[in-house]
């Protein structure tokens, strides 16, 4: 029997949505202009940019001038910490992070202490969360940014941003979160979560790879991370990927939409897989916090299993044992061990990743297919 | 109304294979892995845009381990700039370009200023030639690089990339072009024009828009711009961007089997165009090299009127061209190219370009031919400055 390939790897990418495709089809066809051209063709192309801000916006809850594109999250991220760091870098040289950001936040912040910046990378607690009162105790008169994610790839959980962001206010820093994981799962609007600065990837969230968003609040000054040209008032070089910023901005205004019936969906099939494998499976830990967490995400560590070579066998499942960024390398998930995960429990996690267009006929599969595994793995060893 | 485009040195309108061979990247139902990932979403993702990257390869006769893609040409720019900049700081800080450089190198050498590097500007002659002997001898023992663009993207004059090579060659110093103007469009052969570092955008040779490359020869001393991932040989850290990635592998394969045609079909319309401009309208002048220029380039200076106002008739008519590059077009400021070969302000005020591609036609100048001089006399008998002469 031939079964078809099952995607739980959400947080990994996602499909583009038939509805995104659709509006950015127009864009590769008939709006080809540059939007920096003053003629009528240029023109249809920049409406089409003008109008993904407004729905950026809308969903962030901002301003049109605060939102610019970017070529993706990684690149959001370059632009907030280096952008940041060579702007105030006479008033201070100290960055605060957490020790589970994502490699384009860690390696920038790597990159930083090379020039001369101190960074502190906070620890987690067994729930993969930061405390706000260990930000509040590393801020220093020299401290110029502080960067959180919001909610973290590979175990889900939500921090407590806005109890950070109160925090940054107060002591006049600058606070950025990437919110690669949360746009269209989480409510992420950035009023509440009181951040400066805050990134989205919309590959994540069912728009094309290729293509962010950095939010820069009223205020912020930034030093451009790609110089050239004046493209988006100034703060990023380089003609505007038109179409799949009009990608973007449709999937914005759909994640603003179903937030709730999404969230309520795959919370539920989430549920359900949580609950029909540990009907079956023995010796398992749940990774990330068991309630501020991300609806989509489960990550469970199987003990006695290696969880790179269990996924191998599944050939007709899509799963990661990380974040796709670092799959490759057979080491324990920095995230887990941050989180004071053993070593070997650490190299037998998966991370199911839910999306919108999973069935509770694939999660039934899923949970048949991988007890069955980890059963048949366990008794070889015994 | 006509509509005639002759602005494809701002962008160009992809090609229908381009977009047929993205769409299965941006369709739900079919490629949409991260290519990062080991399950075969990833892999069928991954297999995809390394063969893209063959295809790239193949049009400028690199290997493909020696691309990398990026968001466009402006990010490779700077990505070529900083890369080699900062990998080599410790003996070096020393970067040659020239004057008439797009701004996606001319602002990160001024960011770099800023940071402790130098800069030379180089001159350029009055077709806006740069001599390769001024390159040579500003040359010191802590030049990093060199960047000198293949050809101008405003008045099309194609640069001596080769010659200027030869004489750098075991002066250990990198060699950087902005090619964004000429890949796709003429004969670019890294190896012969012995560069260590080339940038490309899809978007002008009828790829998609947010896909680029940058080719950088083996051994090259170079450190990541966008740090992340270990995405691109740990040397851009970021998701690719696979249909952009797949629509630039196509622009590529096709550009490389329709060369001939676009450089012959291009000349032809670019010769009868600026023929008959220089022949209808008294007081207009060619901007660049008269011979060395790109077959789809025509920028002319037309006396005693403005630029914008040519552009704003000419939209009307529905002609598109541009003054200037359409990065820029938003300021009034004069053509940093133009003061370089050195027109006076107000005749590089009075600038226009047409440039042309695949879809235009004899037509298409007949019909600039017939508007654009009947603008021209309109502006000019409401220009104060034609009194005066």
């Amino acid at each position: 029997m031939t079964m078809k390939t099952i995607y739980f790897d959400y947080n990994a990418t996602t499909p583009i949505g038939p509805e995104v495709l659709k509006e950015m089809l127009p864009y590769l066809k008939k709006h080809y202009g540059n939007p920096s051209s003053s003629h009528i063709i240029g023109k249809a192309a920049k409406e089409g940019v003008e109008k993904a801000r407004q729905r950026v916006a809308n969903l962030l809850g901002c301003e049109i001038s605060e939102i610019i594109f970017t070529s993706g999250g990684s690149e959001a991220n370059n632009i907030a910490l280096k952008g940041v760091a060579e702007i105030l870098k006479a008033k201070g040289n100290h960055i605060i992070t957490s020790q589970i950001e994502h490699p384009a936040i860690i390696n920038p912040c790597k990159y930083l202490e090379r020039k001369g910046f101190n960074v502190t990378y906070l620890p987690v607690d067994q729930y993969g969360m930061v405390d706000p009162d260990d930000v509040k105790k590393t801020i220093t008169p020299k401290t110029i940014l502080i960067t959180i994610m919001h909610a973290n790839n590979e175990v889900g959980t939500i921090q407590p941003i806005a109890d950070i962001g109160k925090i940054a206010r107060k002591h006049g820093i600058l606070f950025h979160s990437d919110a690669a994981q949360t746009i269209g799962k989480i409510e992420t609007k950035v009023e509440k979560l009181k951040v400066d600065l805050l990134s989205i990837a919309g590959h994540k969230f069912y728009a094309p790879k290729g293509v962010g968003v950095l939010y820069i609040r009223k205020g912020t000054k930034l030093e451009p991370l790609i110089h050239g040209a004046g493209h988006e008032s100034g703060r990023r070089a380089g003609t505007e990927n038109v179409a799949s910023i009009v990608g973007l901005g449709k999937a914005a205004k759909i994640a603003g939409k179903d937030l709730n019936k999404y969230r309520g969906q795959v919370f539920e099939l989430r549920e359900k897989l949580y609950h029909g494998i540990i009907d079956k499976v023995e010796r398992l830990k749940l990774n990330g916090h068991p309630i501020k967490r991300l609806p989509n995400t489960l990550n469970l560590s199987f003990a006695g299993v290696d969880s790179e070579g269990m996924l191998a066998k599944m050939k007709n499942i899509a799963l990661s044992t990380g974040s796709a960024c670092h799959a490759g390398h057979k080491e324990p998930s920095k995230v887990l061990l941050a989180m004071g995960v053993e070593p070997n429990l650490a190299l037998g996690a998966v991370r199911f990743s839910l999306g919108k267009y999973n069935t509770q006929r694939e999660i039934d599969q899923i949970i048949s297919i991988l007890s069955g595994l980890i059963n048949k793995i366990r008794r070889k060893k015994l | 109304m006509r509509q005639v485009y002759m602005d494809y040195a701002a962008t160009t309108p992809p090609l229908p294979e381009v977009v047929e061979a993205m769409l299965p990247y941006l369709d739900e139902k079919r490629v949409f892995g991260n290519p990062s990932s080991l399950h075969s979403f990833g892999q069928e993702a991954r297999a995809a845009v390394e063969e893209a990257r063959a295809k790239v390869a193949a049009l400028i006769n690199a290997d493909p381990r020696e691309i990398v893609f990026t968001s466009g040409g402006t990010e490779s720019d700077n990505f070529a700039l900083h890369g080699v900049l900062y990998a080599n700081k410790d003996k070096k800080d020393h970067i040659i370009t020239t004057k008439i450089e797009h701004s996606a190198i001319l602002a990160p050498c001024r960011f770099l200023e800023k940071q402790g590097f130098k800069v030379t500007y180089l001159n350029v002659d009055k077709d806006g030639l740069v001599d390769p002997e001024e390159v040579k001898a500003a040359i010191t023992d802590k030049t990093a690089l060199v960047s000198i663009m293949h050809a101008n993207n405003e008045i099309g004059t194609i640069e001596p990339i080769a010659e200027i090579a030869k004489l750098l060659n075991g002066k250990g110093v990198y060699f950087h072009t902005d090619a964004v103007q000429t890949v796709g469009q003429i004969n670019v052969d890294v190896k012969e024009l012995g560069v260590d570092l080339l940038s490309a955008s899809a978007h002008k040779f009828y790829g998609p828009k947010g896909a680029g490359f940058l080719y950088i020869k083996k051994g090259t001393r170079m450190k990541a711009f966008m740090l992340g991932g270990e995405q691109e040989q740990r040397r851009r850290g970021s998701t690719e961007n696979v249909p952009g990635i797949m629509g630039m592998g196509k622009a590529c394969e096709i550009a490389k089997i329709d060369l001939p045609n676009r450089i012959k079909h291009l000349t032809d319309l670019r010769d009868k165009l600026s023929q008959g401009l220089l022949k209808i309208i008294p007081d207009i002048h060619l901007n660049g090299h008269p011979t060395k220029r790109l077959p789809k380039n025509v920028d002319v200076s037309v006396q005693f009127i403005e630029g914008e106002s040519m552009l704003l008739n000419l939209d009307l008519e529905g002609i598109a061209v541009s003054t200037g590059s359409a990065c820029s077009s938003s300021t009034l400021e004069p053509s940093h190219v133009l003061l370089a070969i050195g027109k006076p302000p107000e005749e590089a005020h009075g600038s226009i370009r047409f440039t042309l591609g695949r879809l235009n036609t004899e037509a298409d100048v007949d019909y600039v031919l017939d508007i654009f001089p009947k603008i021209v006399e309109k502006l000019r008998a409401m220009s104060p400055l034609v009194r005066r002469k």
